[in-house]
């Protein structure tokens, strides 16, 4: 072929540099900015390299966040990933059922996130939410989210749980849907029974959705800020006080704009470094039966 | 082992995939169905396995009707045209797996999955992983997984339709060795009359949930009893002129005069149709009785070796079927011939009246 005369071909790539410059590179750029200098005031700031870092990471404050974090996400991901799968093996597979049952499913994740906070609120209320009013007058089981760190945390896990299985089922339903009948019916033949089906078919079908299902998760959770916002501002005392409303409190409510940078940064790269692990320890997962 | 279907039907719905078919297999006999894409292959042999429940009709086991008896207590193997094995197991694995669920010993397992890797030429692959392998390797794998439990039964549903070309005449060749070998029913189906050739054995020929024809392999395809036989016996498709018979004379089409000689010598006066495999057709006079037709060139397809013409003749298609590559125009006249000898002649209701003889059949 022979090679155009002029280089016009690079305004083809404009526009992607030109969103990806906004929406990434140019943001990127000014946190790091951000995270080497002391900033008091408009063009009043003076470089003071890795200063903020090492104080964040000194940060008691943020250990504290950091552990209660990878609490929060492990407990959500150990209940909504079985939960979701659970779930959409036990869908039907044809009929009028599969639509009623995908519409039913949907639900939640088309509410947008403070809704979801503000009707939590209200059913977990002591003394008019149905949840909260009736475990508390019927079974007699004191329960205050904004009393009891426990309860505020039964209740942020319920709301996660309500709103996100969802997302997984509908996952791995897909991935179930895909798995040619041929399958079965070969398994059928050898006599394999329903675990051996789900463990040496389904499952391994279902892998790369999986994989999937447990990184959005991951990150979603990790990053989960509107919930415990509207539930309790972080509370009852620090305890929903995850990485992100504690980031919210340094960057915005206190304005120290430098070591909110760094935390930021931080908290990048942790979710980052997690997310590569998950993804590296899934690819192999499934794939290990040898010899 | 011997099998016998009685009467099966099937209906899904308000559709009838099989209707009323009884069929007998014989201990070690080896079977081809052959049908077209949805004649209902499939279902007929999941019937067989005992997937299914037939709608009506009984299945019998050495005289002893199986019926409801579930898959998992009948002595069954299946492959099939998707590559099926464990996705999460290496290939010994997948090999060893109908072994394992029965209890056989370890050591027993280990020495039957080599002998029959061995058989299928996949020894070297037993560590990997299916999708480590390709198509055709798969597709061994799932054949080695078949065979590896020495069933009575063992179904083979079109096997080797998603291979290219020339694994598939690879593993036809091998498979057939296999099954010499065996003592159980083989039943194996395809669209093409080729590969059911080449396989012999019985055949079974149908067509929308019916049997059309049943007999050894070469004898139905010398003698399709009817005209929808033919047509699905024979790729491409038979070709077929309507004729009327005078005396000793037959006229075809609307300019076609032919002297009926041979296998057509007798035929009673009246209106056939006269068939013609697309081999049988030439692009030159071969002999001093040929038929000359005269048309238009449709299409000409390029297939390797062998060109496909299709001809326009009195509005109706014929596939002339020849060696080499020919350059043709599409819309060029274009002069055909055919030997009577080799026409196979049905009558109004396309029942076969006359056959060509034997080596004429298997002449070209």
């Amino acid at each position: 072929m022979e090679k155009w005369a002029n280089n016009k071909a690079w305004f083809l790539v404009l526009p992607v540099v030109i969103i990806v410059a906004f929406s990434a590179i140019i943001p990127l750029m000014t946190v790091i900015n951000y995270s080497v200098q002391d900033i008091w005031g408009p063009g009043q700031s003076v470089f003071v390299g890795t200063e903020w870092f090492e104080e964040m990471l000194g940060d008691k404050r943020l250990h504290d966040a950091l552990w209660r974090q990878f609490l929060f996400s492990g407990l959500v991901l150990l209940i909504e990933m079985p939960l979701g799968v659970l779930i959409a093996l036990a869908m039907p597979k044809r009929g009028w059922g599969v639509s009623a049952c995908l519409v039913t499913i949907a639900i939640p994740l088309l509410i947008p996130w403070n809704v979801i906070g503000t009707i939590w609120i209200i059913f977990t209320r002591p003394d008019i939410g149905l949840f909260g009013a009736g475990i508390n007058n019927l079974l007699g089981i004191a329960f205050d989210h904004t009393a009891r760190p426990l309860d505020a945390w039964i209740t942020l896990m319920l709301m996660e749980i309500w709103h996100w299985t969802p997302l997984v089922i509908l996952l791995a339903y897909a991935g179930l849907r895909a798995i040619p009948e041929a399958f079965y019916q070969a398994a059928k033949i050898d006599g394999a029974s329903a675990w051996a089906k789900f463990q040496y078919i389904q499952l391994p079908k279902m892998r790369g959705v999986l994989t999937i299902a447990l990184l959005l998760r991951f990150m979603d959770s990790f990053l989960i800020y509107a919930e415990p916002f509207v539930l309790t501002g972080g509370g009852p005392g620090n305890s929903t006080t995850f990485l992100s409303i504690y980031l919210v409190k340094i960057a915005l409510g206190q304005f120290d704009l430098g070591p909110g940078a760094a935390f930021s940064l931080i908290y990048f790269v942790i979710v980052l470094l997690f997310s590569f692990m998950f993804y590296q320890a899934l690819q192999r997962v499934g794939k290990g039966e040898k010899g | 082992m011997g099998l016998s279907l009685q009467n099966i039907n099937k209906i899904v719905g308000r559709e009838t995939h099989l209707n009323n078919i009884s069929l007998e297999f014989e201990p070690g006999s080896r079977n081809v169905i052959l049908g077209r894409t949805l004649a209902g292959k499939t279902s007929l042999l999941r019937i067989m396995a005992g997937l299914d429940r037939p709608t009506r009709g009984k299945v019998l086991i050495d005289g002893k009707d199986v019926t409801g008896v579930s898959v998992r207590k009948r002595s069954v193997a299946m492959v099939y045209q998707q590559f099926i094995n464990y996705p999460s197991l290496t290939v010994y694995k997948n090999i060893a797996s109908p072994l394992k669920i029965t209890g056989v010993k370890k050591t027993e397992i280990e020495r039957r999955v080599r002998e029959i890797a061995e058989m299928l030429h996949i020894e070297d692959l037993l560590d990997r992983l299916p999708n480590e392998l390709s198509g055709g390797q798969q597709q061994r794998t799932a054949i080695a997984r078949s065979l590896v439990k020495d069933t009575d039964l063992l179904l083979l549903d079109e096997p080797l339709v998603n291979l290219d070309y020339k694994l598939r005449e690879e593993l036809r060749v091998e498979l057939q060795g296999i099954f010499k070998q065996r003592k159980a029913i083989d039943i194996y189906t395809t669209t093409e009359p080729t590969e059911a050739l080449m396989l012999g054995g019985n055949i079974v020929v149908i067509d929308e949930g019916r049997i059309l024809q049943t007999g050894p392999t070469p004898e139905v395809y010398r003698h399709p009893a009817t005209l929808k036989v033919a047509e699905v016996f024979s790729d491409p498709p038979i070709n077929y002129i309507s004729g009327e018979v005078h005396g000793s004379t037959a006229r075809l089409g609307h300019d076609i005069e032919i002297l009926l000689a041979g296998h057509m010598k007798s035929l009673p006066a009246g209106n056939y149709k006269f068939g013609v495999r697309s081999h049988h057709f030439f692009l030159s006079r071969t002999s001093k009785e040929d038929a000359k037709i005269q048309g238009r060139v449709e299409l000409s397809e390029i297939n390797g070796s062998e060109t496909f013409i299709h001809v326009n003749y009195d509005n109706s298609r014929l596939v002339v079927q020849e060696n080499g590559i020919q350059p043709l125009r599409i819309g060029a006249e274009i002069t055909i011939y055919v030997n009577p000898s080799s026409f196979f002649v049905y009558d109004d209701a396309g029942t076969l009246v006359a056959a060509p003889s034997r080596d004429v059949i298997e002449k070209a």
